[in-house]
């Protein structure tokens, strides 16, 4: 069925993915086709920004038709913010992962969030960095235990919580396999007008807890259970597995089984949660931090503060589009400047 | 022919020296002599005068010793001279060496108060009482201190020959006009000259006298002059970093954006974007350049090391941008606060893999406002990232220059197809693939993000890539591309700046320079020709290099490449770039912190040309 453009869905997807079947990170892509062919997204209109990581390579594999840039590592934030000043009409959509934002692009994070560049950043957070073959990332959880890496003695960041406390106004946080849910707050953050951050757990089937003799935790604790360890996995080799998925309701806490057995835990804020209040949304996130629950839907929401453009005080018109004349002074200008030098 | 000896005029003791010496201003960093010295140069601009000033500052905000030479020449030389002739000596932690680097016949300045005596006796003293002459000016005691220093402008002006009147203009002009700050300070500096007058009996040689060589030309920083450029050249987004010396090229931007404001709403159309690091600084101006805007930022050596990665994603994904290099003293911090050429090669290479930059080398402030608007047409036109590299030398002194010259060119946009030229394009080509050089000169063309057709879009990358912008790890396509950024880079030698030729095919001796020695070159030249030494000189503009430029070197018996690096880094390039043996090339460079010098150049070529 056509939508609003008299566009197919199929017009809404991107190149052939290249991620191992079964990868969180394609549930996300097929979520952002289904909210951009339902919302009827003119896709001239967006730009698809990433940084590196396997999350990162996604924009090939949503609207092949809107401009794309694949920039360097942890370094997109900058690069939407060039572009976003430069062009006030674009719809920014970006994906990175929990190594590229939490990591390399940490700072680069925060400070995007500071100048309130309008802009979905959705971070497909899988505990890991998949590309590079599974080394710890900085939201691996404490305690969590790697074939070659050893255990992981060190706190784990919790990007929205950085996000909360970096001043940005819409945090959420969902899972990769609840479709209507991301598919939900998708569509609220592009409807946002200033950074919109959503930080998707999406695990990776690659480098996931493996089910082989050297597993530490006792099964039956499963909440205790980090979301991934890994394995060695030859170049190549990719184990052919099912998409996880989760449906579930508000209030609710259930546990969803990786492909290795173990377990994640996700509770969905309900009514009592109120998105508007900063203290309560950076208490129960510092509590589900220590309980090693997932806490998923619409953190923390704010009425919207000026984004860049504004701050910035630029014109209308996008700067990139502006005709020569708006451009270059008159020479009459340069004359009368150059006689205050003499 | 015969010259006829012209009568010179006499002083009772010895001949007088007239606007042709430098005087040397030593105070302590932050105590207000910026202003005084900005004085004393308008003043001599005034005079018609042809002036220059160079400030040997610290890295220090305030305490630490600062040197500025005001050099005059009835000969139009701007380049620091060796010599100073006269010392305000104001800091006493510098003094005794100030006063012990004077020449014989020298001038020194010094405040009375101190009660220091004479210790030589070859020079001329004059001692002022700087405490009294401030406190009887009723000047508001929080003031005080930083307005001694219009003491010494006032006694200048009596021994030297500045109408009281000429300083009053001039603290206007330094004020922008200001007419209660710039009358505090004159209260100052007139009860100085008034001490001065009753006091002082005049008994050195030095005498400003009035002019006419100044007269429609202009006075100003090559920082403030890549600004306007800038502004010129259509700038939309800076993004920027504070690193001295190239802050200033922002601050300009800032005061003059006005220039391109919107008269009816009031609204900017030049984006200034404080960033994180210099690494934010460029990603913004890769995003903005990608995404059609005009983008430029400014930076020095340190800001550059964390541009370099990002400069290979635009070099490779062909976006355009510019990044100015107020180049300072050597690797890491180094010397902050002193000139160097150092940058050159690490700017022509820049980013890891195979990699070669397009570089602007400005000589002169005429030159930064010229390469402010021609740096955002080449990146537009090349889809590349330009580098401007000038100096703190040329970036932060002030420096006499004629007007600058409106552009030339309508502002060049390249080979960037909107939605009807993509139209046209796809009529024609029936395709359009982004990276395909359809016209041989290896520039593709490209759209930018917004553009309202179905078959705008494309992915950019830093990975491997097909002409058509998809994914490709193929070697075939690998080569294709690098072959083809190659031809691009050729079309730049064709696009950017031409080499400046001074050419006599009867002289054998020929001079390879760039940016800022120019000035010590061309008064070089002078005297060097005034002891039987002809040279010819090829001012280098840009890089990559042309033919024009193989062709001087390979066709002189001896040539010298002269530039204020440790390495001779572009002796170094001439070397990598051209084929034939160049044992006649001499490499002649600086490096030592202070701007090039005449002196230097004549004593190293006649040291070479007497062996
Ligand atoms: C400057 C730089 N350093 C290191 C790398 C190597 N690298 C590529 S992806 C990656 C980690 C990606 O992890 P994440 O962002 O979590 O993405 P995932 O693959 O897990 O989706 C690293 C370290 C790089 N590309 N650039
Ligand atoms: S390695 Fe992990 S993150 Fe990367 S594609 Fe495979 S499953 Fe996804
Ligand atoms: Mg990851």
């Amino acid at each position: 069925m056509p939508n609003a453009l008299g566009l197919e869905r199929t017009d809404y997807k991107g190149s052939q993915s290249t991620l191992c079947p079964g990868c969180g990170h394609d549930s996300i892509s097929n979520q952002i086709i289904s909210v951009a062919y339902d919302l009827g997204l003119p896709m001239h209109r967006v730009i698809k920004l990433s940084g590196i990581g396997c999350s990162s390579k996604t924009p090939a594999y949503f609207m092949g038709r809107s401009h794309a840039f694949n920039a360097v590592h942890g370094r997109m934030p900058s690069i939407a913010t060039g572009a976003t000043t430069a062009n006030r009409d674009l719809m920014t959509i970006a994906v990175s992962g929990d190594g590229d934002t939490g990591s390399i692009g940490l700072g680069q994070y925060k400070h995007l969030i500071r100048r309130n560049v309008p802009m979905v950043y959705i971070i497909e957070n899988n505990g890991v960095y998949g590309l590079t073959k599974g080394q710890f990332s900085a939201t691996s959880d404490e305690g969590q235990k790697l074939k070659y890496y050893g255990v992981n003695e060190l706190p784990s960041l919790d990007l929205c919580l950085e996000a909360i406390i970096g001043g940005a106004t819409f945090v959420a946080r969902s899972f990769s396999g609840d479709s209507k849910q991301v598919q939900t707050l998708l569509k609220a953050a592009l409807s946002h007008s200033g950074t919109a951050i959503i930080d998707i757990i999406s695990p990776c089937v690659t480098f996931n807890n493996a089910p082989d003799a050297n597993k530490s935790y006792p099964y039956g604790k499963e909440h205790e259970q980090p979301l991934h360890e890994y394995e060695f996995i030859p170049v190549g080799y990719v184990h052919p597995r099912e998409e996880i998925t989760a449906d579930y309701s508000e209030g609710d806490t259930i546990q969803v089984e990786m492909h290795d057995g173990s377990f994640i835990r996700l509770k969905k804020l309900d009514n009592g949660h109120d998105p508007r209040n900063r203290r309560q949304a950076i208490d129960v996130l510092e509590r589900a931090q220590q309980e090693q629950l997932f806490l998923t839907g619409l953190l923390y929401y704010e009425e919207p503060r000026p984004i860049l453009n504004e701050t910035l005080r630029l014109v209308d018109t996008p700067l990139a589009m502006l005709p020569d004349e708006k451009l270059r002074p008159s020479q009459d200008a340069l004359e009368s400047l150059m006689k205050s030098f003499m | 022919m015969v010259l006829e000896l012209q009568p010179q005029a006499q002083s009772p003791q010895r001949e007088q020296v007239i606007n042709d010496f430098a005087l040397m201003v030593a105070t302590k960093n932050g105590s207000g002599s910026q202003t005084s010295n900005e004085v004393l140069i308008r003043s001599l601009f005034r005079m018609g005068i042809p002036v220059s000033g160079k400030n040997l500052f610290p890295s220090n905000i305030k305490g630490l010793p600062t040197w500025y030479t005001i050099r005059a020449s009835r000969d139009g030389y701007v380049a620091r001279s060796e010599v100073t002739e006269i010392a305000v000596t104001f800091n006493e932690l510098t003094a005794a060496e100030d006063i012990q680097n004077l020449p014989p016949g020298g001038v020194c300045i010094i405040p009375a108060d101190w009660k220091w005596g004479q210790s030589r006796t070859d020079i001329v003293y004059y001692e002022v009482p700087v405490k009294e002459t401030v406190a009887a000016a009723n000047v508001p005691q929080e003031f005080r201190d930083r307005i001694a220093n219009m003491v010494y402008v006032g006694v200048c002006a009596h021994l030297f020959g500045i109408s009281i009147d000429i300083v009053r203009q001039a603290l206007l002009d330094t004020f922008n006009g200001k007419e209660k700050p710039a009358m505090m300070n004159f209260g100052v500096a007139e009860r100085a000259a008034l001490w001065a007058q009753e006091n002082l009996t005049k008994r050195d040689p030095f005498l400003f006298e009035p002019m006419d060589k100044t007269a429609g030309k202009i006075l100003i920083t090559g920082n403030e002059a890549a600004a306007l450029g800038s502004i010129f050249g259509g700038l939309t987004v800076a993004a920027w970093y504070p690193i001295t010396p190239s802050t200033s090229v922002i601050d300009g931007v800032l005061d003059y954006k006005h220039l391109r404001t919107d008269p009816e709403t009031g609204k900017e159309t030049v984006a200034v974007v404080q960033a994180e690091d210099e690494l934010a600084a460029i990603g913004m101006l890769i995003g903005a350049g990608w995404a059609g805007a005009r983008a430029m930022t400014s930076t020095s050596g340190p800001g550059i090391s964390l541009m370099a990665e990002f400069t290979g994603l635009a070099y490779f994904a062909e976006i355009p941008c510019v990044v100015w290099d107020i180049a300072r003293m050597g690797p890491s911090t180094g010397l902050p606060t002193r000139t160097s050429q150092g940058d050159l090669l690490f700017l022509y290479v820049l980013s890891h893999g195979d990699t070669r930059q397009v570089v602007l080398l400005p000589s002169s402030v005429a030159e930064c406002f010229e390469f402010g608007w021609r740096a955002l047409d080449l990146a537009d036109q090349l889809q590349t990232p330009v580098f401007v590299m000038s100096d703190l030398d040329l970036g932060m002194n002030i420096w006499l220059s004629e007007p600058f010259q409106y552009p030339d060119q309508p502002i060049q946009h390249g080979k960037t197809l909107d939605k009807i030229s993509l139209e046209e394009f796809f009529a024609e080509h029936n395709e359009w693939a982004r990276y395909r050089d359809y016209d041989g000169d290896g520039i593709p063309y490209r759209t930018v993000p917004g553009t309202d057709h179905p078959r705008a879009g494309y992915f950019t990358r830093g990975t491997g890539h097909t002409e058509s912008a998809t994914y490709s790890e193929r070697r075939e396509d690998w080569v294709r591309n690098m072959d083809r950024l190659r031809r691009k880079y050729d079309t730049a030698r064709t696009l950017v700046p031409q080499p400046v030729i001074n050419f006599d095919p009867s002289k054998k001796i020929g001079i390879v320079s760039y940016g800022s020695n120019d000035p010590a070159i061309i008064e070089a030249r002078d005297r060097l020709a005034a002891a039987g030494i002809q040279t010819n000189y090829l001012r280098i503009r840009a890089l990559p290099l042309n033919q024009e430029v193989y062709d001087f070197v390979t066709g002189h018996e001896k040539v010298y490449v002269i530039e204020n690096n440790f390495d001779g880094q572009m002796a170094q390039i001439l070397n990598m770039e051209i084929s034939q043996s160049l044992t006649h090339m001499v490499s002649l460079s600086l490096g030592d912190t202070l701007p090039m010098t005449a002196q230097w150049i004549v004593d190293n070529i006649v040291s070479q040309e007497n062996k």
